[in-house]
């Protein structure tokens, strides 16, 4: 299993990430800086969390233009797997592997707290084979600019191909865990063949117990197995 | 080399500068001559309160700052502890008060920059921030503006920069009106052996400037923050300084880089008084002499002056003296990272500050004068007057549970979830408790130990008594780290208060200290950083005096930690410092005297038993080291009824409840909500085992109540709660209040 994690200028999920990896897999992931034109060969590249270029313009554009971005789409047009977290869902969106667009959080405040998700499986991916629909998860999010947002046409899309990997729970009293206004409750978005994943929670932070819960580490784990 | 630049400086250029008539005298005495107007603005800031502490410098001498654990007590940047396996934890709390009056955002958004630099300037990675912010009164208009824009702030630049909060403590009061105060506090984590200093050494050695570029921002920041408010204080804006926290990100990992090179020989970061501080401490500590090229300098802006560059107070900036063969990496790490670097000068022999620019020697100020012969004034105080012990009638209550109620569902004692959610409290992977319990919690990373802090002041106990209300600051911040099964290690301390040039003044901040010297000595926990912010007045109304304390402990590997949501149905729940004896409590200057009897006169306030303190802290320890509790909460603000009631909001089981046991039918008011210190609620179900230990110890202890699943705390048949109800009042309130 191999695991490549791509350090921007700001990204400051880049160390927890790897060493959520390395807890799963027992081994150290290659971590490459945004300047490099190459990225190993891998099963998985991970764009982390953070603030790349100070969220400077918006949130994710400069880093999309980053050199490494060029060999990032060139795994994923070979049908390689990629996975944004939060401010890597940014880059991806703005590197338009994803489609949409992510604003600031409807409460115009950075938001952190855990939140109860739900999974939305209607097509095979790699990152979903180990739940059911409807599962619901808990993880914990941190951002600013996580309110999902796509016109209504792509947004029909999107939900006819059943690209929406995870939904902030609606619970049956009524209760919402959408802590952003994202549109449909949009957590986390699929590219058409399902190898692409782009996700505002942070999977990384719940890969222990005493940090939270572990459905991170599961996420995680079924994800990497699957890629192996 | 050319000769002394002229442009002599007067008296009234020095008085506007912040200089009283005998320091500038004293100053042409020192230096024999008139200095001109460039030395005269570096003797200002650097004999300013905010640099040279010289109202405090006498008295904080006193603070306890030795001990076992103590690597490097006050004088660093910041005070580095011994946490074990080859490991120091490096921490300092620092205040950012004017500046977040004046400007809420940029003001607090430095504050937690400046405090993050202090920690990697030593070469720890910061792993985790705490703050303790206090503002006026909520019917004041400006306290929403305030307190939006200081939360946003310190939430802008720590979550960019990627450290988490865990804890911290926000109040409101009538007398931050005019004076918020912003107190942040950093912890980082290093290897003991490769603590970066700040002494200069080697002489010809170049002296390395990094970081973000020299602009016209925070002039003078210094001496403001040295200076009362008045009306005309928004005229000040220009002296806050404007924080990036991407560059403060990219300049805390290329700090970091290069160490690991074995280039640097000191460091120091540019805080207040800017390049003239960071120069002259480099050369002070080293004993040595410092040559400036101000044409070398990156600047932001165009035709600055030499008084503008050597005072700016512009962010992100570092000092360095770096190996000359090692240039070459330190370059290319610096280049990698997108930063600034250049050498603007060289460590002479001279022991002088020498500044050159366009190759005229604008100063020439031996070191000394600046640091060792900067005034230490020994104020006129008084000694506090002592306050008398409020008497009640004690009358019972009626309702028990509708007081809760009404302290929870107000400023008091709500629910600071709505300031938590701004900040990123799990970022960096290592958060077990974040904000919101006794202490917060991170494991030191990579290991299994962890490292627990809080940071605590009860200023209405200090104003009634500035020397038990520090010592019970110190007790406080204490008892939240053994609530978490933490060995307290070691404090900072962060004192606030007014001028100090009135004699009342001086005695609140001396009767402080000294109360802050007998706790830490007895608890052995050592000072070992701090910071102080004075003239926090505005038209002569000056704050509560406000000394917060910072303590960070330790969890070592293996054994038992607690929480305060581990209560369980069926669980009992103790008092311990407390027995069947105790119906009266202490009611004077409690949350209670002040919210529902009204209050608003001084009286005395708790008393302090360091003894009980440690006896019942160390029993704490045992309990959940032999795991007869993982559940354990101090007693403080609000008394007995709220801190059960805050377990019981605290817990994770849906539809918890408890029952007071029946023997405590008394129902008087003081019993339920004074302020009593040294005592802790236990949660437990091993009833035997822990008053066995209780009675071996002498501790005094008492079973007050049961844990059930009836959503309810129940005093009386006719007086109890609903905790569903009330936890949707807590957390709401400050929600509510903002929007």
């Amino acid at each position: 299993m191999r695991v490549t994690i791509i350090t921007f200028p700001g990204s400051n999920c880049d160390r927890d990430v790897s060493v959520a990896i390395k807890k799963i897999t027992g081994k150290n992931p290659s971590n490459i800086w945004h300047q490099e034109n190459e990225v190993p060969n891998c099963d998985l590249i991970i764009l982390p969390g953070g603030f790349s270029y100070g969220d400077y313009l918006r949130c994710g554009a400069v880093a999309a233009h980053s050199p490494v971005m060029k060999e990032v789409k060139n795994h994923a047009a070979r049908g390689g797997a990629v996975l944004g977290i939060c401010n890597g869902f940014q880059i991806l969106l703005e590197a338009k592997l994803l489609e949409g667009a992510l604003i600031r959080n409807s409460g115009l405040k950075f938001v952190c707290k855990q939140v109860a998700l739900k999974i939305n499986k209607q097509i095979h991916s790699p990152f979903l084979h180990h739940f059911k629909q409807n599962d619901i998860i808990h993880l914990p999010i941190a951002h600013n600019e996580g309110n999902y947002f796509a016109d209504s046409e792509t947004l029909k899309q999107i939900e006819d191909k059943g690209l929406v990997a995870l939904r902030y729970h609606i619970s049956s009293d009524g209760n919402s865990f959408n802590p952003n206004g994202s549109i449909n409750n949009i957590a986390a978005i699929l590219s058409d063949n399902g190898k692409v994943l782009g996700m505002m929670p942070h999977p990384e932070r719940y890969v222990d117990n005493e940090l939270g819960g572990l459905d991170g580490f599961e996420f995680l784990k079924s994800t990497l197995e699957q890629l192996s | 080399m050319s000769n002394l630049r002229e442009d002599l400086s007067t008296f009234e250029i020095a008085e506007d500068l912040g200089l009283k008539k005998d320091e500038y005298e004293q100053i042409c005495s020192l230096m024999g001559r008139i200095p001109n107007i460039h030395e005269i603005s570096i003797f200002s800031a650097m004999w300013s309160e905010h640099c040279s502490y010289k109202s405090s410098k006498k008295w904080l001498k006193t603070l306890p700052t030795k001990g076992e654990v103590v690597i490097h007590g006050p004088g660093e940047n910041a005070g580095a502890i011994d946490i074990g396996d080859g490991k120091a934890a490096i921490f300092k709390i620092e205040s950012h008060n004017h500046p977040s009056f004046i400007e809420p955002y940029q003001g607090a958004a430095t504050g937690v920059g400046g405090i993050l630099r202090d920690i990697f300037t030593m070469g720890a990675r910061p792993v985790a921030l705490l703050n303790a912010l206090r503002f006026g009164s909520i019917e004041n208009n400006k306290t929403k503006y305030l307190l939006e824009g200081v939360v946003s702030g310190i939430g802008g630049y720590s979550n960019c920069i990627g450290i988490p909060t865990i804890g911290g403590e926000t109040n409101f009061d009538k007398s931050y009106d005019g004076n918020i105060l912003v107190n942040a506090m950093a912890i980082g984590i290093t290897e003991k052996d490769k603590i970066f200093l700040s002494a200069a050494r080697g002489v010809g050695y170049p002296l390395i400037y990094v970081g973000a570029k020299t602009g016209r921002d925070g002039i003078h920041g210094a001496s403001m923050s040295s200076t009362e408010f008045d009306d005309k204080t928004e005229e000040k804006r220009p002296t806050v300084q404007v924080g990036d926290p991407f560059t403060g990100k990219l300049l805390m990992e290329a700090c970091l880089e290069l160490m690991t090179t074995d280039s640097v020989v000191a460091i120091q970061d540019m805080g207040a008084a800017g390049l003239t501080s960071s120069a002259v401490e480099m050369g002070s500590k080293g004993k040595l002499g410092v040559k400036l090229d101000l044409d070398l300098v990156p600047l932001r802006e165009e035709n600055m002056s030499t008084a503008e560059i050597m005072l700016s107070e512009s962010q992100e900036r570092m000092l360095m003296i770096i190996k000359p063969d090692k240039m070459d990496k330190a370059n290319s790490i610096f280049k990698k990272w997108n930063l600034d670097i250049a050498k603007i000068g060289e460590i002479t022999n001279s022991q002088n500050l020498e500044i050159y620019k366009n190759n005229i020697l604008d100063a020439q100020i031996p070191i000394t004068y600046l640091v060792d012969q900067a005034p230490e004034y020994d104020r006129d105080w008084t000694t506090p007057e002592k306050a008398p012990k409020l008497q009640i009638k004690n009358a019972p209550i009626k309702s028990v549970s509708k007081v809760i109620e009404k302290l929870f569902n107000s400023h008091n004692l709500c629910s600071r979830n709505w300031i938590w959610e701004q900040y990123d409290t799990s970022v960096m992977g290592d958060t077990v408790i974040p904000p919101g319990q006794n202490s917060g919690v991170i494991r030191v990373h990579g290991t299994n130990k962890k490292l627990c802090a809080s940071v605590d002041c009860t200023p209405r106990y200090v104003s009634a008594d500035p020397f038990l209300g520090s010592m019970q600051a110190v007790c406080e911040a204490y008892r939240n780290i053994i609530s978490v099964g933490g060995k307290p290690l070691a404090i900072t301390n962060n004192l606030n208060f007014g001028n100090p040039e009135k004699k009342e003044i001086m005695g609140q901040i001396i009767h402080s200290i000294k109360g802050i010297s007998e706790a830490s000595l007895k608890l052995n926990i050592p000072v070992i950083s701090g910071n102080v912010s004075l003239y926090n007045e505005t038209n002569g109304k000056a704050i509560l005096p406000t000394p917060v304390i910072g303590a960070v402990g330790a969890i070592d590997e293996n054994k038992h930690s607690a929480s305060l949501s581990n209560a369980f149905d069926g669980n009992s729940i103790f008092v311990i410092g407390q027995d069947n004896s105790h119906t009266d409590g202490w009611v004077g200057q409690s949350i209670y005297a002040q919210e529902i009897l009204n209050i608003d006169k001084d009286y005395a306030p708790p008393p302090v038993n360091i003894e009980a303190e440690l006896v019942n802290g160390n029993f704490i320890l045992k309990a959940i080291a032999q795991k007869l509790t993982n559940c354990v909460h101090d007693i403080s603000d609000g008394g007995l009824a709220i801190a059960i009631s805050e377990i019981l909001l605290s817990s994770k089981t849906k539809g918890i409840g408890a029952v007071i046991n029946k023997n405590y039918n008394h129902n008087s008011e003081s019993f339920w909500f004074g302020e009593d210190q040294g005592r802790y609620l236990v949660c437990t179900s091993k009833n035997k085992e822990i008053e066995e230990l209780a009675e071996s110890k002498k501790i005094k202890i008492t079973n007050i109540a049961t844990i059930n699943l009836s959503d309810r705390l129940t005093f009386s048949n006719e007086d109890y709660i609903c905790i569903s109800e009330l936890d949707v009042k807590h957390k709401n309130w400050f929600k509510n209040f903002m929007s």
